[in-house]
């Protein structure tokens, strides 16, 4: 068995049992981290195909950012741990019947057709042209030349995505003093302050 | 020596965890959004493999953009996740029944 074959058991594997704790563990902290290993491992799947950029993507973008935001949240949010068993077997029929269906149907097909990859010849960007580059600098002169409109389009996704959860999230939170430099600059001696003449032994109306 | 066909059958496989993810949880919404970021990684370990085994890099740059959508996902999912519960005091799937009239 070579290296690659039990590397790709290995992490296969491991990859199946933690993504199967994140849908089954009760506390989602837990999930999350069980998430943070199947993207690792899904990493060690990437390298195996060759892909190290994206890899490292996996790691740096789901791992760094999306696996933490998701901790970020959980953490913040006040969940209620308590849940009756009875709406677990409500929909546990349904969800195994489902679930096997996909599998069965899927793996079914799989196990039975030899996909020949091997005389297909209309390719778009093949590797035998980026032979002598690594694979960053392969897809960045694919990325940047053919698929620039994607990659802007992409841009363009993130940013509304982060006006999005900005706008989401913003409130106005009553009772909040903030500084208000216009009122500032508007007050004058004379609307602030008022010149009175105290006659002896009357006071002053206030 | 490994084959197309292993990698798919294992995408197949997380493919359906996934699904089962999101029809088994009745707790609450944050773990349907993970199942589908494990869907995501499937459909990404399946573009790859593809990638790799047809000796075509436009696999991996399709899954570089399934990466950058999957992210913005996560990101709105989980703000209007903080506004619901924020407004509803809970994020229980089955009291998110304020649609049924």
């Amino acid at each position: 068995m070579s290296a690659a074959l039990l590397s790709f058991y290995i992490f296969s594997g491991v990859i199946l049992l933690s993504s199967l704790m994140v849908i089954s563990t009760k506390n989602p902290v837990h999930s999350v981290l069980f998430l943070i290993l199947a993207f690792f491992n899904g990493a060690g799947l990437f390298v195996i195909l060759h892909a190290e950029f994206l890899a490292m993507i996996l790691i740096i973008v789901y791992v760094g950012a999306v696996a933490v935001l998701f901790l970020f949240v959980v953490m913040m949010l006040d969940f209620k741990l308590s849940i009756d068993k009875s709406s677990i077997l409500q929909y546990m029929p349904i969800g195994i019947f489902v679930g096997l269906v996909f599998i069965s149907e899927l793996i079914i097909v799989l196990i039975n057709t030899k996909l020949d990859l091997s005389n297909i010849q209309i390719l778009a960007n093949p590797i035998e042209k980026y032979k002598d580059l690594t694979n960053t600098e392969a897809l960045g002169s694919i990325l940047y030349t053919d698929y620039i409109l994607y990659f802007q389009l992409s841009g363009v996704i993130l940013l509304v995505a982060m006006i999005g959860s900005i706008v989401l999230t913003l409130r106005d939170r009553d009772g909040v003093k903030r500084q208000s430099i216009q009122n500032q600059l508007d007050r004058t001696a004379k609307s602030t302050i008022d010149l009175v003449d105290i006659k002896s032994n009357e006071g002053v109306d206030i | 020596m490994i084959e197309l066909n292993q990698f798919l059958i294992l995408s197949a496989l997380l493919f359906s965890i996934g699904v089962i993810g999101i029809f088994l949880n009745r707790k609450n919404v944050i773990i349907i959004l993970m199942s589908i970021e494990i869907i995501l990684l499937s459909v990404n370990l399946n573009f790859v493999a593809f990638s790799y085994f047809l000796g075509d890099l436009t696999g991996q740059i399709f899954s570089l953009f399934v990466l950058t959508v999957a992210a913005a996902e996560a990101a709105i999912g989980l703000a209007i996740l903080v506004v619901y519960n924020r407004n509803a005091g809970s994020i229980e799937i089955e009291k998110i029944n304020s649609l049924k009239g």
